[in-house]
């Protein structure tokens, strides 16, 4: 495993993460209410503690949360919003929608020589 | 999976750079095709701004000014908190075209946080908050003690 992982699989962990519906949920919880313990969890959320715990695991290991230090059952996970900076990044590219914006230019372009002819006409019909 | 650092399209547009040019920097321009409102400060390390009715809001640094071919600004990135120091850079290009323009634009810097950098600024972030509301409680002792 590289030590510095790059850009896209940061990117990529994010978007396998949130692929999974109860990883959405506990990652949902953690960011509305804070650093919590698996049992914090199992008692908020309708997943047992066995599978909030498996699902924090594989979260803490692709980075999107850190273990606080603490004995066994009382660790808190906490949020670690780096990763979803990098993913929004990538999400960025690809919500900068320039083919609309383009499309609209040419419109408002085509609609003001438009508005100008007819002017235009306007002006000459009385004569 | 790639990440996209850079967008770039160009398109022929049958009018002239005059015209392309007044639409893209122009407060009359720019809140019509692409804002619902705007304001702009043109020069280089002007400010503009486009707002639409709900409620969001782009700011944009000008950068470059050389009518009528290149207008360039930077802006933040859709997503990140506003504060967020990372931003994109816009650039449009118009090129005579016949009668009309080709018009071109390019934005980069989408994936401009490099390896290294991440972690810091990643750390920088996460450790933020925690910082913050420790301060609040050493305070809020400080003077109930």
């Amino acid at each position: 495993m590289p030590s510095r992982p790059d850009i896209e699989s940061v990117a990529e962990e994010v978007f396998t993460a949130l692929a999974d519906p109860t990883r959405r949920t506990i990652l949902a919880e953690l960011a509305a209410r804070g650093p919590a313990t698996a049992t914090d969890l199992a008692t908020r959320l309708p997943i047992t503690r066995q599978a909030i715990a498996k699902h924090l695991a594989l979260l803490a290991e692709a980075g999107l949360v850190a273990a606080e230090p603490g004995e066994r059952r009382r660790v808190r996970y906490r949020l670690r919003s780096a990763p979803m900076q990098i993913a929004q990044q990538f999400l960025a590219a690809l919500a900068r929608d320039w083919d609309s914006q383009l499309a609209s230019l040419q419109d408002h372009l085509n609609a003001a020589v438009a508005a100008q002819s007819t002017r235009k006409n306007e002006g000459k019909e009385p004569s | 999976m790639g990440f996209p650092d850079r967008i770039e399209r160009s398109v022929e547009i049958a009018h002239p750079p005059a015209s392309v040019w007044a639409a893209l920097t122009t407060a009359e321009g720019l809140g019509t095709w692409f804002g619902e409102a705007a304001t702009i400060d043109l020069r280089p390390g002007g400010l503009a701004e486009m707002t639409w009715t709900s409620g969001e809001k782009a700011s944009m640094r000008i950068e470059r000014v050389e009518e009528p071919t290149v207008f360039g600004y930077t802006w933040g990135i859709n997503g990140l908190p506003d504060d967020d120091p990372r931003r994109t850079y816009v650039e449009f290009t118009l090129e005579p075209a016949g009668s009309g323009t080709r018009l071109t634009v390019v934005e980069s810097g989408f994936a401009q946080l490099r390896d290294d950098s991440y972690r810091k600024a990643f750390d920088g972030n996460i450790e933020g908050w925690g910082h913050e509301l420790g301060e609040l409680v050493e305070y809020l002792d400080a003077i109930a003690a």
